[in-house]
């Protein structure tokens, strides 16, 4: 009863793939827009801030529509990577990890956003008097110092991107082996007679998984924070 | 020598300050609110003046009118703060080495024995300044300033905020400084007294103005009880 079929195995790895994809591609990313929310003041700003947030309230199903008629094969950024780049997003799973880490990015950023707002930039200012151009005080002091923050926010986006259901199935479909997560396939599941008991083994993977991403970053958060604060 | 000439306006202050001072030693004395660390600032490079002329030897860090103005990291003057200000997520040891390693400095191992020998740091080498007493981050922030090998040092207040027990274990520490490191320092501070034993020139600010320029006779008994 609960063990995992070869169909299983392919949507919990296409998920952590997808997840961890979704992720990465939007860390770098999330840290640049947090630090121009936190530091820079320019028109338009509640604007961007708006648009980043704008996921988290819109119905899920309305960004993958979004999604399929921007980056779908006939619209138009979608049309213009392929026939640049030969990048194609519809109905793949790299679809789904763009839909993910566009559903998940609010998440990663606001945290982080609130770590730069907390930081002392009197110690900015200590590291130029020591000779530390704008690019290694970043690297050296400001981005250290909002570890946790990215600790969190990598987190919570990493969580969001594995649980995302509704933006990836309107923007790349259920399709096993290419874009099923492990939530597409509970769903799918549900609806088969008889596949109760792989929906739930599927329920108890969804559950194991989060927690050990939650206890890794409090792992991680916890040392982080000793670092700026213990000895 | 220092030739400062500088104008800024900071809220209601308008603050307008010039002198000339070969130190080695040059005190800063005036009230708070004097523009005192706006000066020390504007120095360091962290606040841009409004106007003016800052020449350190006959190097120009800041001429208004020539549009030259260096930016703090490459003035290499040494800072130490009111609050020490060390980076809490690095050791001592690292906090220490931050200056050398930013100014692409070699490692000079006597120079580095020599600071920590004089400031009595070594024992706190592997700690996180988290779990430094005030005196202790006050003397790890002087040896984080000289070794970056300053041309200039400038110590805004560096024991307002000790109490008088850890004051008087810092005290020696600076006037060791003053007589061993053989760099020109900018001392602030709006004690008189502390003053008296370090600077051998005072500069005396009020309401962001020369008011008085010379000796440590510029500093009366008055002085001495006034800000205490």
């Amino acid at each position: 009863m609960l063990e995992l079929t070869p169909e299983e195995w392919t949507a919990i790895r296409l998920s952590l793939r997808i997840a961890l994809v979704a992720t990465a591609v939007s860390l770098p990313i999330g840290i640049a827009a947090a630090w121009v929310l936190a530091r820079k003041h320019f028109p338009g700003k509640a604007l961007l801030d708006g648009l980043i947030v704008l996921p988290l309230v819109l119905p899920p199903v309305v960004t993958g529509y979004l999604l399929l008629i921007s980056f779908g094969r006939r619209g138009p950024i979608g049309s213009f990577l392929y026939e640049t780049f030969g990048i194609v997003f519809s109905f793949r799973w790299t679809g789904a990890a763009l839909a993910c880490g566009i559903m998940a990015f609010p998440l990663l950023v606001r945290p982080i956003r609130i770590s730069f707002e907390a930081i002392d930039r009197k110690l900015e200012d200590a590291a130029s008097t020591l000779g530390a151009n704008a690019f290694w005080r970043f690297v050296t002091v400001t981005l250290p110092l909002a570890m946790p923050g990215i600790i969190a926010g990598t987190l919570l986006c990493f969580a969001k991107a594995l649980g995302e259901f509704g933006a990836t199935i309107t923007f790349v479909s259920n399709i096993p082996g290419e874009t099923q997560t492990i939530s597409a396939a509970i769903y799918t599941y549900t609806q088969t007679p008889a596949g109760d008991a792989a929906a739930l083994r599927l329920v108890i993977v969804a559950i194991v998984i989060a927690m050990a991403a939650l206890l890794a970053s409090e792992f991680f958060a916890r040392r982080a924070s000793r670092k700026l604060h213990g000895d | 020598m220092l030739h400062v000439d500088l104008r800024k306006a900071v809220g209601d202050l308008a603050l307008c300050v010039a002198f000339d001072s070969e130190g080695p030693v040059t005190g800063l004395f005036g009230p708070s609110g004097a523009g005192k660390t706006t000066l020390v600032n504007m120095i360091a490079g962290l606040v841009r003046p409004d106007a003016g002329r800052l020449a350190l030897g006959d190097q120009v860090l800041f001429d208004h009118d020539r549009r030259i103005d260096v930016p703090a990291h490459k003035r290499r003057i040494g800072y130490v703060f009111q609050e020490g200000r060390l980076f809490p997520h690095m050791t001592v040891a690292r906090n220490l080495d931050y200056g050398r390693w930013m100014a692409g400095l070699p490692h000079d191992s006597a120079e580095f024995a020599r600071i920590l020998a004089m400031l009595d740091i070594e024992p706190l080498l592997g700690r996180r300044p988290g779990k430094l007493s005030g005196g202790e981050r006050q003397r790890v922030a002087i040896g984080r300033a000289l070794m970056l090998k300053p041309r200039l040092l400038l110590l805004d207040e560096p024991l307002a905020s000790l109490d008088p027990a850890r004051k008087s274990e810092i005290m020696p520490y600076l006037v060791k400084l003053r007589d061993e490191a053989r760099i020109p320092m900018v001392y602030v501070s709006h004690y008189a007294r502390e003053l008296k034993r370090i600077a051998n020139v005072i500069v005396r600010l009020d309401a962001g103005h020369v008011s008085a320029m010379g000796g440590p006779d510029v500093l009366s008994k008055a002085d001495e009880v006034a800000f205490v």
